[in-house]
Protein backbone atom coordinates (compact mmCIF):
# COMPACT_ATOMS: atom_id res chain seq x y z
CA UNK A 1 0.00 0.00 0.00
CA UNK A 2 1.16 3.54 -0.83
CA UNK A 3 2.24 6.00 1.94
CA UNK A 4 -0.37 8.22 0.69
CA UNK A 5 -3.01 5.57 1.49
CA UNK A 6 -2.22 4.90 4.65
CA UNK A 7 -2.01 8.09 6.03
CA UNK A 8 -5.43 9.04 4.54
CA UNK A 9 -6.97 5.80 6.08
CA UNK A 10 -5.08 6.52 9.28
CA UNK A 11 -6.38 9.69 9.61
CA UNK A 12 -9.82 9.31 9.04
CA UNK A 13 -9.96 6.04 11.42
CA UNK A 14 -8.28 8.75 13.81
CA UNK A 15 -11.16 10.89 12.94
CA UNK A 16 -13.79 8.58 13.10
CA UNK A 17 -12.83 7.58 16.85
CA UNK A 18 -12.79 11.11 17.45
CA UNK A 19 -15.93 12.04 16.14
CA UNK A 20 -17.15 14.36 18.66
CA UNK A 21 -14.28 17.00 17.10
CA UNK A 22 -15.26 16.82 13.77
CA UNK A 23 -18.76 16.87 15.03
CA UNK A 24 -18.54 19.93 16.93
CA UNK A 25 -16.78 21.89 13.89
CA UNK A 26 -19.91 20.87 12.24
CA UNK A 27 -22.26 21.72 14.51
CA UNK A 28 -20.55 25.13 14.91
CA UNK A 29 -21.26 26.19 11.50
CA UNK A 30 -24.89 24.66 11.95
CA UNK A 31 -25.48 27.18 14.45
CA UNK A 32 -23.42 30.28 13.13
CA UNK A 33 -25.83 29.71 10.01
CA UNK A 34 -28.51 29.47 11.58
CA UNK A 35 -27.89 32.20 13.91
CA UNK A 36 -28.29 35.08 11.32
CA UNK A 37 -32.38 34.68 10.03
CA UNK A 38 -32.94 34.96 13.78
CA UNK A 39 -30.87 37.96 13.80
CA UNK A 40 -31.50 39.90 10.88
CA UNK A 41 -35.07 39.12 11.20
CA UNK A 42 -37.36 37.14 8.48
CA UNK A 43 -36.90 38.96 5.51
CA UNK A 44 -37.03 36.29 2.32
CA UNK A 45 -35.64 39.32 0.25
CA UNK A 46 -32.68 39.97 2.50
CA UNK A 47 -31.94 36.13 3.66
CA UNK A 48 -31.72 34.85 0.10
CA UNK A 49 -29.32 37.87 -0.81
CA UNK A 50 -27.26 37.44 1.98
CA UNK A 51 -27.60 33.69 2.13
CA UNK A 52 -24.38 32.98 0.56
CA UNK A 53 -22.21 35.09 2.15
CA UNK A 54 -23.32 33.82 5.42
CA UNK A 55 -22.34 30.55 4.59
CA UNK A 56 -18.90 31.10 3.19
CA UNK A 57 -18.31 33.17 5.90
CA UNK A 58 -19.28 30.07 8.06
CA UNK A 59 -17.65 27.50 6.06
CA UNK A 60 -14.47 29.69 6.43
CA UNK A 61 -14.55 29.91 10.35
CA UNK A 62 -16.04 26.20 10.78
CA UNK A 63 -12.39 25.08 8.94
CA UNK A 64 -10.53 27.32 10.68
CA UNK A 65 -11.56 25.50 14.19
CA UNK A 66 -10.59 22.10 12.41
CA UNK A 67 -7.45 23.29 11.40
CA UNK A 68 -5.57 22.98 14.78
CA UNK A 69 -6.43 19.40 14.91
CA UNK A 70 -4.14 19.02 11.63
CA UNK A 71 -0.54 18.64 13.32
CA UNK A 72 -1.64 19.05 16.69
CA UNK A 73 -2.10 14.97 17.93
CA UNK A 74 0.70 14.06 15.41
CA UNK A 75 2.90 16.77 17.10
CA UNK A 76 2.16 16.05 20.89
CA UNK A 77 2.65 12.20 20.53
CA UNK A 78 5.88 12.30 18.25
CA UNK A 79 4.61 11.13 14.76
CA UNK A 80 5.07 14.51 13.68
CA UNK A 81 8.84 13.90 13.79
CA UNK A 82 8.92 10.51 12.80
CA UNK A 83 7.06 11.93 9.45
CA UNK A 84 9.75 14.12 9.05
CA UNK A 85 12.60 11.70 8.62
CA UNK A 86 9.85 9.48 6.06
CA UNK A 87 11.70 8.09 3.52
CA UNK A 88 9.07 9.66 0.84
CA UNK A 89 9.18 13.65 0.54
CA UNK A 90 7.54 15.93 3.31
CA UNK A 91 5.00 17.34 1.36
CA UNK A 92 3.13 14.18 -0.02
CA UNK A 93 2.78 13.09 3.97
CA UNK A 94 1.28 16.86 4.42
CA UNK A 95 -0.76 16.53 1.02
CA UNK A 96 -2.01 13.17 1.78
CA UNK A 97 -3.03 14.98 5.70
CA UNK A 98 -4.95 17.57 4.05
CA UNK A 99 -6.74 15.32 1.80
CA UNK A 100 -7.48 13.63 5.16
CA UNK A 101 -8.40 16.71 6.42
CA UNK A 102 -10.82 17.80 3.74
CA UNK A 103 -12.66 14.53 3.79
CA UNK A 104 -13.56 15.15 7.52
CA UNK A 105 -14.25 18.48 7.56
CA UNK A 106 -14.92 20.63 4.33
CA UNK A 107 -17.03 17.37 2.35
CA UNK A 108 -19.62 17.58 5.32
CA UNK A 109 -19.77 21.01 5.01
CA UNK A 110 -20.53 21.07 1.54
CA UNK A 111 -23.01 18.31 1.96
CA UNK A 112 -24.84 20.42 4.23
CA UNK A 113 -24.96 23.86 2.43
CA UNK A 114 -28.15 22.80 0.48
CA UNK A 115 -29.97 21.76 3.77
CA UNK A 116 -28.31 25.44 5.08
CA UNK A 117 -29.60 26.81 1.97
CA UNK A 118 -33.04 26.05 1.98
CA UNK A 119 -33.19 27.71 5.44
CA UNK A 120 -32.41 30.89 3.49
CA UNK A 121 -35.17 30.17 0.81
CA UNK A 122 -32.59 29.70 -2.01
CA UNK A 123 -34.16 28.14 -5.56
CA UNK A 124 -33.13 24.83 -6.84
CA UNK A 125 -30.39 26.52 -9.13
CA UNK A 126 -28.89 29.13 -6.49
CA UNK A 127 -28.21 25.89 -4.10
CA UNK A 128 -26.70 24.43 -7.19
CA UNK A 129 -24.20 27.27 -7.38
CA UNK A 130 -23.79 27.44 -3.90
CA UNK A 131 -22.70 24.05 -3.00
CA UNK A 132 -20.66 24.19 -6.82
CA UNK A 133 -18.51 26.42 -5.56
CA UNK A 134 -18.10 25.58 -2.10
CA UNK A 135 -16.81 22.21 -3.20
CA UNK A 136 -14.31 23.80 -4.73
CA UNK A 137 -13.48 26.34 -2.24
CA UNK A 138 -13.70 24.73 0.90
CA UNK A 139 -10.64 22.32 -0.59
CA UNK A 140 -8.89 25.79 -0.90
CA UNK A 141 -9.52 26.23 2.50
CA UNK A 142 -8.42 22.97 3.61
CA UNK A 143 -5.11 23.66 1.90
CA UNK A 144 -3.75 27.63 2.92
CA UNK A 145 -4.73 26.33 6.51
CA UNK A 146 -1.85 23.62 6.08
CA UNK A 147 0.35 26.34 6.10
CA UNK A 148 -1.19 28.16 8.70
CA UNK A 149 -1.19 25.32 10.88
CA UNK A 150 2.07 23.87 9.89
CA UNK A 151 3.84 27.42 10.97
CA UNK A 152 1.92 28.01 14.04
CA UNK A 153 1.99 23.72 15.28
CA UNK A 154 3.41 23.73 19.47
CA UNK A 155 3.22 27.29 19.79
CA UNK A 156 1.14 28.07 22.79
CA UNK A 157 -1.10 30.80 21.41
CA UNK A 158 -1.14 29.05 18.11
CA UNK A 159 -4.77 29.28 17.94
CA UNK A 160 -5.25 32.85 17.39
CA UNK A 161 -1.90 33.69 15.67
CA UNK A 162 -3.33 30.85 13.12
CA UNK A 163 -6.64 33.08 12.69
CA UNK A 164 -5.03 36.26 11.93
CA UNK A 165 -1.93 34.10 9.57
CA UNK A 166 -5.01 32.10 7.89
CA UNK A 167 -7.96 34.44 7.36
CA UNK A 168 -6.37 37.65 5.29
CA UNK A 169 -5.43 34.33 2.74
CA UNK A 170 -9.05 33.46 2.57
CA UNK A 171 -10.08 36.28 1.67
CA UNK A 172 -9.67 35.64 -2.50
CA UNK A 173 -11.68 32.54 -1.89
CA UNK A 174 -14.37 34.17 -0.12
CA UNK A 175 -14.44 37.26 -2.71
CA UNK A 176 -14.74 34.83 -5.72
CA UNK A 177 -16.91 32.11 -3.72
CA UNK A 178 -19.70 34.68 -2.71
CA UNK A 179 -19.74 36.12 -6.28
CA UNK A 180 -20.85 33.58 -7.94
CA UNK A 181 -23.92 33.32 -6.30
CA UNK A 182 -24.23 37.19 -6.89
CA UNK A 183 -23.60 36.57 -10.79
CA UNK A 184 -26.52 34.11 -11.00
CA UNK A 185 -29.12 36.58 -9.01
CA UNK A 186 -28.17 39.51 -11.58
CA UNK A 187 -28.42 37.02 -14.37
CA UNK A 188 -24.91 36.89 -15.56
CA UNK A 189 -22.71 34.07 -16.04
CA UNK A 190 -20.80 32.01 -13.22
CA UNK A 191 -18.37 30.44 -15.05
CA UNK A 192 -16.08 33.31 -14.55
CA UNK A 193 -16.07 32.65 -11.01
CA UNK A 194 -16.03 28.95 -11.40
CA UNK A 195 -12.84 29.02 -13.40
CA UNK A 196 -10.94 31.51 -10.76
CA UNK A 197 -12.13 29.06 -7.76
CA UNK A 198 -10.68 26.48 -10.08
CA UNK A 199 -7.45 27.91 -10.94
CA UNK A 200 -6.75 28.90 -6.53
CA UNK A 201 -7.39 24.86 -6.65
CA UNK A 202 -5.31 24.16 -8.77
CA UNK A 203 -2.50 26.72 -7.42
CA UNK A 204 -2.96 25.55 -4.14
CA UNK A 205 -2.56 22.01 -5.05
CA UNK A 206 0.61 22.58 -6.58
CA UNK A 207 2.16 25.31 -3.77
CA UNK A 208 0.39 24.76 -0.62
CA UNK A 209 1.93 21.25 0.88
CA UNK A 210 5.42 22.24 -0.45
CA UNK A 211 5.18 25.73 1.33
CA UNK A 212 3.44 23.72 4.45
CA UNK A 213 6.48 21.26 4.67
CA UNK A 214 8.70 23.41 4.48
CA UNK A 215 6.71 25.93 7.39
CA UNK A 216 6.74 22.02 9.05
CA UNK A 217 10.51 21.69 8.94
CA UNK A 218 11.10 25.46 10.29
CA UNK A 219 8.69 24.82 13.34
CA UNK A 220 9.63 21.84 14.68
CA UNK A 221 13.28 22.79 14.75
CA UNK B 1 30.43 6.25 7.96
CA UNK B 2 28.90 9.32 10.05
CA UNK B 3 30.97 12.53 10.73
CA UNK B 4 30.48 15.53 12.58
CA UNK B 5 32.68 18.39 11.44
CA UNK B 6 33.12 21.37 14.36
CA UNK B 7 29.26 21.52 14.66
CA UNK B 8 27.97 24.32 16.96
CA UNK B 9 24.87 24.45 18.76
CA UNK B 10 23.07 27.56 19.95
CA UNK B 11 19.40 26.67 21.18
CA UNK B 12 17.60 29.81 22.59
CA UNK B 13 20.62 31.79 22.86
CA UNK B 14 21.89 29.86 25.06
CA UNK B 15 25.17 27.76 23.22
CA UNK B 16 24.87 24.36 23.99
CA UNK B 17 28.29 23.34 22.57
CA UNK B 18 30.69 24.18 19.62
CA UNK B 19 33.44 22.48 17.57
CA UNK B 20 32.07 19.27 18.57
CA UNK B 21 33.69 16.49 16.01
CA UNK B 22 34.02 12.96 15.54
CA UNK B 23 33.73 10.30 13.23
CA UNK B 24 31.76 6.87 13.50
CA UNK B 25 33.03 4.26 10.97
CA UNK B 26 30.64 1.27 10.96
CA UNK B 27 29.40 -1.89 13.13
CA UNK B 28 30.37 1.00 16.23
CA UNK B 29 28.63 2.42 18.56
CA UNK B 30 28.95 6.28 19.61
CA UNK B 31 27.51 6.57 23.65
CA UNK B 32 26.77 10.46 24.02
CA UNK B 33 26.97 11.62 27.58
CA UNK B 34 26.67 14.79 29.25
CA UNK B 35 24.97 16.16 32.23
CA UNK B 36 21.07 17.05 31.81
CA UNK B 37 20.92 19.79 29.29
CA UNK B 38 24.14 19.76 27.86
CA UNK B 39 22.47 19.46 24.18
CA UNK B 40 22.62 15.48 23.94
CA UNK B 41 18.95 15.33 22.52
CA UNK B 42 19.86 18.49 19.97
CA UNK B 43 22.69 16.71 18.93
CA UNK B 44 20.79 13.64 17.98
CA UNK B 45 18.39 15.72 16.18
CA UNK B 46 21.30 17.52 14.38
CA UNK B 47 22.63 13.84 13.53
CA UNK B 48 19.00 13.36 12.10
CA UNK B 49 18.79 16.32 10.12
CA UNK B 50 15.74 17.64 12.24
CA UNK B 51 17.73 20.41 13.74
CA UNK B 52 19.86 22.53 11.52
CA UNK B 53 23.21 23.20 12.93
CA UNK B 54 24.38 26.69 13.93
CA UNK B 55 27.47 25.87 12.13
CA UNK B 56 29.42 22.83 11.34
CA UNK B 57 28.13 20.14 9.21
CA UNK B 58 27.16 15.90 9.29
CA UNK B 59 28.22 14.02 6.61
CA UNK B 60 27.05 10.68 5.95
CA UNK B 61 28.50 8.30 3.52
CA UNK B 62 30.77 10.95 3.76
CA UNK B 63 27.93 13.49 2.05
CA UNK B 64 26.32 16.28 4.50
CA UNK B 65 22.96 14.78 4.70
CA UNK B 66 21.83 18.00 3.90
CA UNK B 67 22.24 17.12 0.34
CA UNK B 68 20.98 13.45 0.57
CA UNK B 69 18.02 13.76 2.72
CA UNK B 70 15.39 11.30 1.76
CA UNK B 71 18.30 9.13 0.87
CA UNK B 72 19.70 9.39 4.14
CA UNK B 73 16.59 8.93 5.83
CA UNK B 74 15.60 5.62 4.38
CA UNK B 75 18.85 4.45 6.15
CA UNK B 76 18.11 6.26 9.30
CA UNK B 77 16.25 4.50 11.97
CA UNK B 78 15.27 7.67 15.02
CA UNK B 79 13.87 6.57 18.15
CA UNK B 80 13.70 9.74 20.68
CA UNK B 81 11.71 11.00 23.82
CA UNK B 82 8.62 10.95 22.42
CA UNK B 83 6.82 7.62 21.30
CA UNK B 84 5.20 8.21 18.56
CA UNK B 85 2.70 6.21 18.47
CA UNK B 86 -0.84 6.48 18.24
CA UNK B 87 -3.40 5.93 21.41
CA UNK B 88 -5.98 4.36 19.10
CA UNK B 89 -4.39 1.44 17.51
CA UNK B 90 -3.07 -1.26 18.57
CA UNK B 91 0.67 -1.73 18.52
CA UNK B 92 0.21 -4.03 15.82
CA UNK B 93 -1.08 -1.43 13.58
CA UNK B 94 1.21 1.11 14.92
CA UNK B 95 4.50 -0.74 14.13
CA UNK B 96 3.10 -1.51 10.43
CA UNK B 97 2.88 2.42 9.90
CA UNK B 98 5.64 3.60 11.58
CA UNK B 99 7.81 1.43 9.39
CA UNK B 100 5.90 2.02 6.33
CA UNK B 101 6.93 5.90 7.08
CA UNK B 102 10.81 4.21 6.81
CA UNK B 103 9.99 2.95 2.99
CA UNK B 104 9.29 -0.88 4.85
CA UNK B 105 6.25 -2.85 4.12
CA UNK B 106 5.70 -5.20 6.33
CA UNK B 107 2.76 -7.91 7.10
CA UNK B 108 0.77 -8.18 10.22
CA UNK B 109 2.48 -11.08 11.36
CA UNK B 110 6.28 -9.82 11.07
CA UNK B 111 5.07 -6.97 13.75
CA UNK B 112 3.76 -9.52 15.57
CA UNK B 113 7.20 -11.37 15.66
CA UNK B 114 8.75 -7.85 16.56
CA UNK B 115 6.40 -7.20 19.58
CA UNK B 116 6.41 -10.52 20.72
CA UNK B 117 10.52 -10.18 20.75
CA UNK B 118 9.64 -7.29 23.54
CA UNK B 119 7.32 -9.24 25.10
CA UNK B 120 4.23 -7.99 24.20
CA UNK B 121 2.95 -10.77 22.35
CA UNK B 122 -0.04 -10.59 24.40
CA UNK B 123 -0.73 -7.00 23.83
CA UNK B 124 -0.48 -6.87 20.05
CA UNK B 125 -4.12 -6.32 19.35
CA UNK B 126 -5.11 -3.98 21.88
CA UNK B 127 -5.07 -0.25 21.45
CA UNK B 128 -1.53 0.93 22.91
CA UNK B 129 -3.50 3.52 25.61
CA UNK B 130 -4.33 0.59 27.89
CA UNK B 131 -0.43 -0.10 27.91
CA UNK B 132 1.77 0.89 30.78
CA UNK B 133 4.08 3.41 29.79
CA UNK B 134 7.61 1.24 29.82
CA UNK B 135 4.77 -0.94 27.56
CA UNK B 136 4.51 2.25 24.96
CA UNK B 137 7.97 3.13 25.33
CA UNK B 138 8.88 -1.32 24.41
CA UNK B 139 6.22 -0.56 21.50
CA UNK B 140 8.38 2.15 20.04
CA UNK B 141 11.24 0.42 20.58
CA UNK B 142 9.74 -2.98 18.62
CA UNK B 143 10.74 -1.03 14.97
CA UNK B 144 13.74 -2.02 16.23
CA UNK B 145 13.06 -5.40 16.08
CA UNK B 146 11.80 -5.22 12.14
CA UNK B 147 13.69 -7.28 9.91
CA UNK B 148 14.74 -3.84 8.12
CA UNK B 149 18.00 -4.58 5.82
CA UNK B 150 17.30 -0.45 4.69
CA UNK B 151 18.61 0.53 8.43
CA UNK B 152 22.50 1.32 8.31
CA UNK B 153 22.12 4.03 11.42
CA UNK B 154 20.27 4.14 14.37
CA UNK B 155 20.27 7.05 16.14
CA UNK B 156 18.31 5.97 19.91
CA UNK B 157 17.37 8.92 22.26
CA UNK B 158 17.22 7.29 25.68
CA UNK B 159 16.05 3.93 24.79
CA UNK B 160 16.78 1.82 28.35
CA UNK B 161 15.01 4.52 30.21
CA UNK B 162 11.64 2.94 31.70
CA UNK B 163 12.19 -0.74 30.29
CA UNK B 164 12.80 -2.97 33.26
CA UNK B 165 16.28 -5.28 32.87
CA UNK B 166 14.62 -7.98 30.45
CA UNK B 167 13.27 -5.61 28.19
CA UNK B 168 16.87 -3.47 28.04
CA UNK B 169 18.44 -6.71 27.73
CA UNK B 170 16.89 -7.10 24.78
CA UNK B 171 17.10 -3.54 23.06
CA UNK B 172 21.11 -4.11 23.73
CA UNK B 173 21.07 -7.16 22.11
CA UNK B 174 18.93 -6.04 18.59
CA UNK B 175 21.95 -3.27 19.33
CA UNK B 176 24.80 -5.93 18.89
CA UNK B 177 23.10 -7.87 16.49
CA UNK B 178 22.32 -4.44 14.21
CA UNK B 179 26.04 -3.74 14.95
CA UNK B 180 27.26 -6.91 13.96
CA UNK B 181 25.54 -6.40 10.50
CA UNK B 182 27.69 -3.40 10.16
CA UNK B 183 25.57 -0.31 11.15
CA UNK B 184 25.99 2.64 12.88
CA UNK B 185 24.03 3.08 16.17
CA UNK B 186 24.36 6.46 17.95
CA UNK B 187 22.74 6.51 21.66
CA UNK B 188 22.28 8.24 25.05
CA UNK B 189 21.98 6.29 27.88
CA UNK B 190 21.79 7.05 31.60
CA UNK B 191 22.34 3.18 32.29
CA UNK B 192 25.19 1.10 32.28
CA UNK B 193 25.42 -1.11 29.64
CA UNK B 194 28.36 -3.37 27.51
CA UNK B 195 28.33 -4.19 23.80
CA UNK B 196 30.44 -7.20 22.03
CA UNK B 197 30.99 -4.35 19.34
CA UNK B 198 33.60 -1.40 19.08
CA UNK B 199 32.23 1.55 21.24
CA UNK B 200 33.22 5.08 21.46
CA UNK B 201 32.32 7.50 23.93
CA UNK B 202 32.36 11.46 23.72
CA UNK B 203 30.85 13.86 26.45
CA UNK B 204 29.63 17.22 25.74
CA UNK B 205 30.65 19.29 28.51
CA UNK B 206 28.40 21.78 30.08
Amino acid sequence: MSLWTLIVQRDLRIAWRRRSDALSSLFFFIIVVSLFPLGVGPEPGTLRLMASGVLWVAALLATLLSLGRLFAADHLDGTLEQMLLAEEPLWLVVAAKVCAHWLTSGLPLVLLSPLMGLQFGLQAEEIAVLTGALLLGTPVLSLIGAIGAALTVGLRAGSVLLALLVLPLYIPVLVFGAAASGAHASGLAVTPHFSILGALLLASIALAPWTAALALRISME
Amino acid sequence: MLTAQNLHCVRGGRRLFENLSFAVPSATLLRVSGANGAGKTSLLRMLCGLLLPSGGDVLWRDVPIRQQREAYWRELRYIGHLAGIKDEFTAAENLIFAAALSGVNITASIARAALEQLGLARFAHIPVRMLSQGQRRRVALARLALPDTTAALWVLDEPLAALDNDAADCVISLIDARLAAGAVVVMTSHQPFTVAAELRSITIPV
